[in-house]
């Protein structure tokens, strides 16, 4: 996030899209809700389905799915037709506006409209309401970034704060909600193929020196690696080996899950490192047992940055190890001698390697955390990016155009698919469904599906239908709910029975490399 | 506006800012006024009244959660007048209903016949479930009150035990409204009000069904804010008391917003979850951070390492597996190159984690074949 979780609460706009922030982020959740019934903040969601956080919204945009690019060009649209667009930031901190301009002619309302089902007059007040904010924030997730247009999504709402002048300020931003717990730090830390931690490019020979000094080591790879959604085609078509898998559950959680199951028996070798005998983990031709977060020490860095301690509470379970004790443990049976007393010993070696963390200490952040870019010990930590002056200069503004779903319906394939998370369940389940009371709550893998389609094609409140998909078939039970817009369907992707995932497309953002999860073509049947 | 504006609180003269109440300039200066059902972020609401102090001038005690600080002001907070209203409050709440903690009364037969009722209604031989964990314990003890002056209460609702994660307990609810407050002012979740009126008042959910039923999210919100044991989690009720435990401070493991959290720890095992009253959460959870701790003492937990042989998996010790793992990655890399190799780091484990993960790629695999699901 630019800006931090309790900054939402002072912004006087917030925009919500892709994500269901109630389910999805339920404490973050709480600080829109605040704002708009406490504070007087109106609040824009956009989203296909009825989430809970449509009650509290002023204009709920339904676009069909896949055509975000497309809203939000008719929303700079509107804003730049009607001169609502904050001029001094456009001059001062931003190029390419006359590009933007251009390219965004075209996307009238009524234009829009026909691409994304929006009513028009919604359309132009929302972008109305937005443009007028003193402070107005853009919360999005998941239903943004899995797209094929990922990418393109994700700048354009960067185009929508820039143009607004919301950037750098309280209460503004551009604000990713990270679905887990360390994605931040999991990035921050160089878990990438392309980047050491803090971003530092693999290609960059000045990096790539620095890290062989600080690591004693010589000939680091400089060429880009591969990333999860490469190396498991490859893998499919036998053309990658071995695997190390820390902590990760793709059999359930990557789209096109036959394909996946296929990629990883392929290899010559899979290690897996987890907490549970996970479905990947089965595949695996050695298991190692890790300790969990109740019984570790280190740091999680949140959503918006803050880097905070992880603590132990309770011992591992018989001989398990925490992760980083394994990996120096091969590391050195391999030749290379990777020791360190603790995690604190790593986390002093992270801050000199890392320039955005080279402040942090586990002393600074003991009581309540800091956000990075921290540069030095006596820097107070960032809480806002982008105050004075963006990263690279002069905020850019890209000019994109919509571009439609990788996968469209048809007759045979008459219905979207998109899929998502449920507030009772957690990922691929693999440590919320060892919680009965959880199960309780959310037992089974269900479709969502709307009064009008259940009608359409015959299915009863409750009974088990047949999805399929290009790809593959599952059965769940059929749920009539008024969350879900007619022609399109919701699945969640927890459960390895009734898996969301064997449908989904595998199609990726170019750039990204991230799934299509929130868009493919299927048809349902009632189960034969 | 006067910016050094003072008020005298048992003597002492104390600045404040205008908006400020007394119990926020009181407990700014370590001057303790006890309160029931004042919740921090929330409107006051008045409702228990233990907080009253005496105010010279005013013609009645007033209430120092709700009475904003004015200049000049003179405060008693422990004045015979006072202490003598807060006797009444607590009384009237003991003997309200199965407050059976022991402070009740002396042990004649009417002690008896009421502590035999309530622990046939809470099916348990022991006292309270929050014995020791009260603040109404707390003031009963500290004004030394039972609930002998009225009669007891009769019990009026069934215990609702009938969701996974909370038990209700209206026979110990003294209506204080801090559930109320949290779930309407804090969590925004707008589940539960009070229903009914007079001495039927009950706090209720939409239509008085269970809280199953109704708009609950089982955030438990409401039940780290109850202040007596009226809620209580469901699976710490009559099995963990608070001195059995020691509490350390971590971060949630499950969606990024990185609540704080306590882990409360019997014997070795995480029995309870509690948010912590700092950023980013201020004492918020949600249920997967409050009630999803049961995977950690999951008997489904790998304990020791596995290699597969035809097929199937044996134990094996470290040393073995570790030396195993090694000399098949040394194979693969000596054979097909690092490019064909990999390492999925993880977005669960820590940044010391990852960080030695991806040094492991890099440094010993040499490749920059590192990924973590995070797409995904
Ligand atoms: S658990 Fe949460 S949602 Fe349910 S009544 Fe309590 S505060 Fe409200
Ligand atoms: S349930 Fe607890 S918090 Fe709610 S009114 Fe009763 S005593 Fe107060
Ligand atoms: S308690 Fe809930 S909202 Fe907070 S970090 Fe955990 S999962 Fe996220
Ligand atoms: S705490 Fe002030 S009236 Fe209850």
């Amino acid at each position: 996030m630019t800006n931090t979780i309790a900054d939402i609460e002072t912004a006087d706009v917030i925009l919500i899209v892709g994500s269901n922030t109630s389910e999805n982020h339920p404490v973050l959740s709480t600080y829109v809700k605040r704002a708009v019934k406490f504070r007087g903040a109106k609040l824009i969601v956009i989203d296909p389905r009825r989430i809970k956080m449509t009650e509290f919204a002023q204009y709920w945009l339904r676009p069909n799915l896949g055509t975000d690019v497309a809203w939000i060009n008719g929303m700079m649209h509107v804003i730049i037709e009607e001169k609502l667009q904050d001029a001094e930031f456009v001059e001062k901190r931003t190029e390419g506006f006359e590009e933007l301009r251009q390219m965004v002619a075209k996307y009238t309302p009524e234009f829009v409209e026909g691409i994304t089902g929006i009513p028009a007059e919604n359309l132009v007040a929302a972008a109305k309401l937005f443009a007028g904010a003193r402070a107005g924030s853009i919360l999005y997730c998941m239903g943004i970034t899995q797209h094929t247009s990922g990418t393109d999504n994700v700048k354009s709402l960067a185009n929508l704060s820039m143009l607004t002048g919301n950037l750098g300020i309280p209460g503004g931003g551009v604000n990713p909600l990270r679905g887990q717990n360390n994605v931040q730090g999991a990035c921050d830390m160089g878990g990438l193929p392309n980047v050491y931690p803090a971003y530092q490019p693999v290609g960059d020979l000045s990096v790539a020196k620095k890290m062989e000094e600080a690591w004693g080591v010589s000939e680091l790879p400089t060429k880009i690696g591969l990333k999860v959604t490469e190396m498991i085609p490859l893998a499919y078509e036998g053309k990658f080996k071995s695997l190390y898998i820390i902590g990760e559950n793709p059999m359930i959680s990557d789209p096109d899950l036959h394909h996946v199951e296929k990629a990883l028996k392929n290899l010559d070798f899979l290690v897996v490192q987890d907490i549970f005998l996970t479905e990947t983990a089965q595949m695996a031709d050695v298991v190692l047992p890790s300790a969990c977060f109740a019984e570790k020490e280190g740091t999680f860095s949140n959503t918006e940055r803050r880097v905070q301690r992880v603590r132990r509470a309770v011992t591992p379970p018989g001989e398990s190890k925490e992760d980083w004790w394994t990996l120096c443990e091969i590391a050195r049976r391999m030749g290379y001698n990777m020791q360190y007393a603790d995690s604190r010993a790593i986390f002093e070696e992270i801050a000199r390697v890392t320039p955005s963390y080279a402040g942090l200490t586990y002393d600074r952040i003991d009581a309540v955390g800091m956000h990075w870019p921290c540069p030095t010990v006596d820097h107070p930590g960032t809480p806002i990016l982008h105050g004075q002056q963006f990263t690279r200069g002069l905020g850019k503004f890209h000019a994109i155009e919509w571009l439609p779903p990788a996968e469209q319906v048809d007759d045979e394939y008459p219905l979207y698919l998109t899929t998502g998370r449920l507030l009772y369940q957690y990922h691929t389940g693999t440590m919320t469904m060892k919680s009965a009371d959880l199960n309780n709550r959310a037992p089974e893998s269900f479709v969502e599906i709307s009064r009008k389609d259940a009608r359409k094609y015959g299915i009863e409140d409750g009974e088990m239908v047949t999805i399929a998909s290009r790809r593959g078939a599952i059965s769940v039970r059929a749920k009539i709910l008024p969350k879900a817009v007619g022609g399109t369907i919701f699945i969640p992707f927890h459960f390895a029975k009734g898996a969301a995932n064997q449908l989904t497309n595998a199609a990726l953002d170019p750039v990204s490399g991230i799934p299509e999860f929130k868009v493919c073509a299927v048809k349902i049947d009632k189960a034969a | 506006m006067n910016a050094q504006q003072t008020i005298t609180i048992n003597g002492r003269e104390l600045t404040f800012d205008s908006g400020e109440t007394i119990l926020e300039v009181a407990r700014r200066n370590h001057i303790d006024i006890p309160t029931l059902c004042h919740l921090k972020g929330t409107t006051p609401t008045g409702a228990c009244r233990i907080c009253v102090v005496e105010v010279e001038g005013a013609r009645t005690l007033l209430t120092a959660c709700a009475t904003p600080a004015a200049g000049g002001m003179k405060v008693q907070t422990e004045s015979p007048a006072v202490v003598k209203a807060r006797k009444l409050v607590l009384q009237l709440m003991l003997s309200s209903g199965n407050h059976n903690c022991a402070v009740r009364g002396s042990d004649d037969q009417e002690w008896t016949t009421f502590q035999l009722k309530v622990q046939g209604e809470d099916s348990s031989e022991e006292l309270c479930p929050v014995w020791g964990d009260c603040r109404l314990q707390d003031l009963a003890y500290r004004y030394q009150v039972s609930g002998e002056r009225f009669p007891a209460t009769p019990t009026r609702y069934a215990i609702e035990s009938v969701n996974p994660f909370i038990v209700r307990d209206f026979s110990r609810c003294i209506q204080c409204g801090r559930c109320v407050q949290a779930c309407n002012e804090v969590q925004v979740n707008n589940a539960i009000n009070f229903g009914y009126r007079g001495p039927e008042s009950k706090i209720i959910a939409a239509g008085d069904r269970p809280l199953k039923d109704s708009d609950c999210v089982f955030c438990g919100e409401c039940v780290q804010a109850c202040p007596v044991g009226a809620l209580v989690e469901k699976d710490v009720r009559y099995k963990v008391r608070p001195w059995e435990t020691h509490n350390v401070r971590t971060t949630c493991s499950y969606c990024g917003v990185g609540c704080q959290l306590y882990l409360h720890v019997k014997d070795n095992r995480v029995v309870k979850v509690t948010g912590a009253d700092v950023p980013p959460n201020n004492g918020s959870l949600c249920v997967k951070g409050r009630f999803g701790y049961h995977f950690i003492g999951s008997e489904e937990r790998l304990k020791r390492p596995l290699i597969k042989e035809d097929g199937s998996f044996r134990e094996a010790s470290w040393d073995e597996a570790l030396d195993l793992v090694a000399s098949r990655l040394k194979e693969v890399r000596d054979t097909h190159g690092s490019d064909k190799m990999g390492v999925l780091t993880s977005a669960r484990i820590t940044n010391e984690e990852n960080y030695v993960a991806q040094k492991f790629a890099r440094a010993v695999l040499k490749t920059n074949n590192v990924d973590h699901c995070a797409r995904l």
